[in-house]
């Protein structure tokens, strides 16, 4: 009896890990000081108890691709994913560690910074190549959505056809035009949050469930 | 010696007969040394993947410190006979300007015009 039930086990085992579905790895990806750490933060947060990483005002707090597995979220209707966020350092195509000294940064500090931004910047561009099966693209709704960076990797993720949802972060300050979003990227959905106030996370939630289930 | 600032344009026919690596060390070697660059034909999107990372693995303190890159929004091609029949149209890349990012600031950008500031370092 004993060895029909460890074979049975074993075939459970061995059938469930062949068919298993594979987790979607979300990558979050936006330029620095968007909020994208903020919202990695939430998202764990919200469903996991726990945080992926730190948030500073400081451009590239984040310089090294973090993930976080095994999130569960939940859809309204009760439908469900189980993904790995993946929140990753700020793409630029320029990195000056001068720009570090005017938050009272010596100098070794700001060139260190500076290094690893460099390094978390390929990476996060070589992570979007390899290892990521849709976007959550992060603005900030008080910035100008055309800045030619976020042209290119909305390009860079179209051409890789992979699903994304824009978030137009920070519609709790006074300046945030999430409508200027929306009409930059059209072909896309776009969701208003705060990440910091919570504002309309729940949309974003309903979203990732309908595009990245 | 007259000073100011080097600008290449580069064919769009010199550009087909390079590889995707050719291009990005072309654009590379030259911003590096204060050259501004004009593409007649964009690069795709995983080129300008490749350009942004090796551009971070380009940089170094007090020297280069990356790319200022401008070009208009893609349009989409007219589909030839066979992308009719598979339902596929690909964006067109178009001119494009890269410099390094402490010469070249865009200053205004429309869909046809790049207005961009450039100085000798």
């Amino acid at each position: 009896m004993n060895i029909l039930v460890q074979t049975k086990k074993r075939i459970s085992r061995f059938l469930s890990a062949f068919f298993r579905k594979k987790r979607a790895r979300i990558g979050i990806y936006g330029p620095p000081n968007a909020g994208k750490t903020t919202l990695a933060n939430r998202i764990a947060k919200d469903w996991t108890g726990e945080d992926v990483g730190l948030v500073s005002e400081i451009p590239h707090e984040t310089r090294r691709a973090a993930r976080k597995a095994d999130i569960s979220i939940m859809g309204s209707n009760g439908s469900n994913i189980t993904i790995d966020i993946v929140d990753t350092p700020g793409v630029t195509t320029k990195i000056d560690y001068r720009d570090f000294l005017e938050y009272g940064m010596d100098k070794e500090t700001a060139v260190t910074r500076a290094r690893e931004a460099t390094e978390g910047v390929a990476e996060a561009m070589h992570w979007l190549r390899e290892d990521i099966d849709g976007v959550i693209y992060m603005l900030d709704a008080t910035e100008d959505p055309f800045m030619q960076v976020n042209i290119m990797m909305i390009g860079i993720i179209e051409s890789r056809k992979l699903p994304v949802i824009i978030v137009a972060n920070k519609i709790d300050l006074p300046d945030a035009m999430p409508q200027r979003i929306r009409s930059a990227f059209p072909q896309h959905p776009v969701v208003p949050v705060s990440c910091t106030e919570g504002k309309n996370i729940e949309d974003l939630y309903e979203k990732m469930v309908e595009y990245f289930g | 010696m007259m000073q100011g600032v080097q600008i290449d344009l580069i064919s769009s026919e010199k550009l087909e007969k390079l590889t995707s690596m050719e291009k990005i060390h072309l654009i590379l070697d030259h911003v590096r040394q204060g050259t501004i660059i004009i593409l007649e034909k964009g690069l795709s999107p995983d080129e300008q993947s490749t350009l942004i990372e090796m551009t971070m693995r380009e940089i170094l303190p007090d020297g280069f410190n990356g790319i200022e890159i401008e070009t208009y929004p893609s349009r989409e091609q007219s589909p030839g006979f066979l992308q009719k029949l598979l339902g596929k149209a690909t964006p067109e890349s178009r001119l494009t300007v890269i410099g390094p990012a402490n010469q070249l600031r865009l200053i205004r950008k429309e869909k046809d015009i790049l207005s961009a500031w450039v100085s000798t370092r």
